[in-house]
């Protein structure tokens, strides 16, 4: 079990990155023979060892099916689950567990929305309206359910500094809007999206509202009922838990009214070849043996992150933001590809003297891994006419050193391509 | 320790930088288009094939310098070639660039090809190094669609 004790605090300044570097065992590593300096947060974050120390110890304690049983190990088993789905309710605020639902990633939290709400509601002539700068996972879920009910598939476009204005999203919306999908904060770019006044004028068409929050957990604070939005997915592998296991938040009047996403295991109260009766929230959801010990490990990073004050954590990776804008540009023949003035963790550039894959390969022997490629969002790429970026992207346990470690291996880049 | 050297040898920075033909010939009869989802590079290829014979060939697109400089040697390398030459050609490019056993003596055969040899240790980038080879192999055969390098 995580002891809060044993966990770092905040120091009196706030925040102590190195203390926070100690709980990451995967940062004092070497690769290539130099230090490791990881900037692939928002890809996925490194895991504290209280998360891994949690994984490791469902399995080797509380070995068991949960919901199941009457022993005492799926006793353990049930009641660690449970408890992590309470601590995913109060980091969300949500107003009741019912409403938190674990799913394997975002993905499948988009596509549960799409196949279970969106696929029963929407009529043909109805839209479902996303903005220009979603992931792929936000993007495709809505063309596939668009296509079987017979849906317009509307896109808000972005500005060239990579943002989505209240002006370009009115221009979209419309009566026919029945459902807004759109990321809380950008993969590609880093930029936050003003969901707050967005969520608003939706509600006021009667259109629910799902966020994409799989880049925004780790970086901004989200509280469901303050956003007001009827729909919040995120993954556990980019808030330093385990990979396999996501969320989605629902509103519990909409879930209530939705038919399961999947059949089997944990959703049914009760089967006959006539007639199958579904379990209650979450549950009707929860469909098959979930990732136990992902969820569980999912709870511990949960407890990590708020061992910090939440203010201190994302202040101190802004400030290693602000720092890692300054510093690219003063690299020669850098390019910066969205530089909304609402940014977080993610800085992503274009080079003159190479292409993105190169850069990537060049730094990595370095030790410096980022991220090259199309981030998974290639109408953002589209939209700058490129076919991919290079990006950097920030965890809490990252330093400006990270930083300079990066310029410096992009000094090389251009002494090997100069 | 990795040695970049290894990867990125003079020819290839070369050839990433200048690429050779890098324009479409006139006349021609065979198109590929390859495209690497993995990074979003495309490369379109055509040739012209007289009998056996490829008379000319070119290609368009962008890409990192390994993929370029790749397409540049293969245009190179196969030009006045016949369908089964380049063929073994790209088998042994293939073997080479994958360090699959008992390719290791032979890149002698392979000329300039040879320069590749180092992507072997590079895993990650052997999608960029034969993404000009999948998709003349796509022309040669003149398949509709795209070559994938997955």
């Amino acid at each position: 079990m995580t002891r809060p004790s044993a966990i770092a605090k905040a120091t009196d300044a706030g925040f102590d990155v190195r203390r926070v570097r100690d709980d990451f065992p995967a940062l004092h590593q070497e690769v290539h023979g130099k230090p490791l300096v990881y900037l692939d947060s928002a890809a996925t974050t490194l895991k504290p060892r209280v998360v891994i120390d949690a994984v490791a110890d469902v399995y080797a304690r509380d070995c068991a099916n949960i919901h199941r049983a009457v022993h005492l190990l799926s006793q353990r088993a049930t009641a660690r689950f449970e408890d992590a789905r309470e601590k995913v309710r109060a980091f969300l605020n949500a107003n009741d567990t019912n409403e938190v639902i674990f799913t394997r990633g975002t993905t499948e939290s988009v596509n549960l929305v799409a196949q279970s709400w969106a696929r029963t509601f929407l009529r043909e002539g109805d839209e479902v309206l996303i903005t220009e700068l979603e992931h792929h996972s936000n993007i495709v879920p809505w063309q596939i359910v668009c296509q079987q009910v017979g849906a317009e598939l509307v896109v808000v476009p972005m500005t060239d500094r990579g943002e989505i204005t209240r002006e370009a999203f009115e221009e979209q919306l419309s009566p026919r809007t029945r459902l807004v999908a759109m990321a809380h904060v950008s993969n590609a770019l880093g930029t936050v999206l003003p969901v707050e006044p967005l969520i608003g004028l939706a509600h006021e068409q009667g259109a629910v509202v799902l966020l994409d929050g799989a880049q925004a957990v780790s970086h901004v604070p989200v509280d469901v009922q303050a956003l007001d939005c009827d729909f919040y997915a995120f993954s556990g592998h980019k808030l330093y838990g385990p990979t396999g296991i996501g969320v989605l938040y629902g509103r519990e009047r909409l879930l209530e009214g939705m038919p399961p996403y999947q059949g089997g295991g944990d959703m049914i109260r009760s089967v006959t070849f006539a007639e199958t009766i579904y379990n209650d929230l979450p549950y009707k959801f929860e469909a098959g043996t979930p990732d136990i010990a992902g969820a569980i490990g999912l709870g511990a990073a949960i407890d990590y992150l708020r061992s910090f004050d939440q203010e201190a954590v994302h202040a101190h990776e802004n400030a290693v933001l602000r720092y890692a804008t300054k510093a690219f540009g003063s690299v020669d023949g850098l390019r910066l590809i969205g530089t909304a003035p609402g940014k977080v963790a993610s800085v992503s550039f274009l080079m003159d003297a190479a292409h993105p894959h190169d850069i990537g390969t060049i730094v990595d022997s370095e030790g410096v891994a980022i991220r090259t490629g199309h981030h998974c969002a290639q109408p953002v790429m589209e939209h700058f006419g490129i076919a991919a970026t290079a990006r950097a992207s920030l965890g809490m346990y990252n330093t400006t050193e990270d930083v300079d470690a990066l310029v410096r291996a992009l000094q090389k880049v251009k002494e090997l391509f100069g | 320790m990795m040695d970049l050297r290894e990867l990125y040898q003079e020819v290839i920075l070369d050839h990433g930088k200048n690429p050779r033909n890098h324009r479409f010939p006139e006349p021609h009869n065979r198109e590929g288009r390859g495209y690497n989802p993995l990074c979003g590079d495309k490369v379109t290829l055509r040739l012209q094939l007289d009998g056996d014979k490829i008379t000319d060939v070119g290609f368009m697109g962008q890409g990192c310098a390994i993929s370029q400089a790749s397409c540049s040697t293969m245009t190179q390398a196969i030009k006045g070639k016949t369908v089964g030459e380049a063929d073994a050609l790209f088998s042994k490019f293939h073997a080479m660039v994958m360090g699959e056993a008992g390719a290791d003596d032979d890149f002698d055969s392979l000329g300039k090809l040879a320069v590749f040899a180092g992507v072997r240790e590079f895993p990650m980038r052997v999608k960029c190094a034969t993404l000009g080879w999948h998709t003349l192999n796509q022309a040669l055969r003149n398949e509709g669609g795209e070559a994938k390098t997955e």
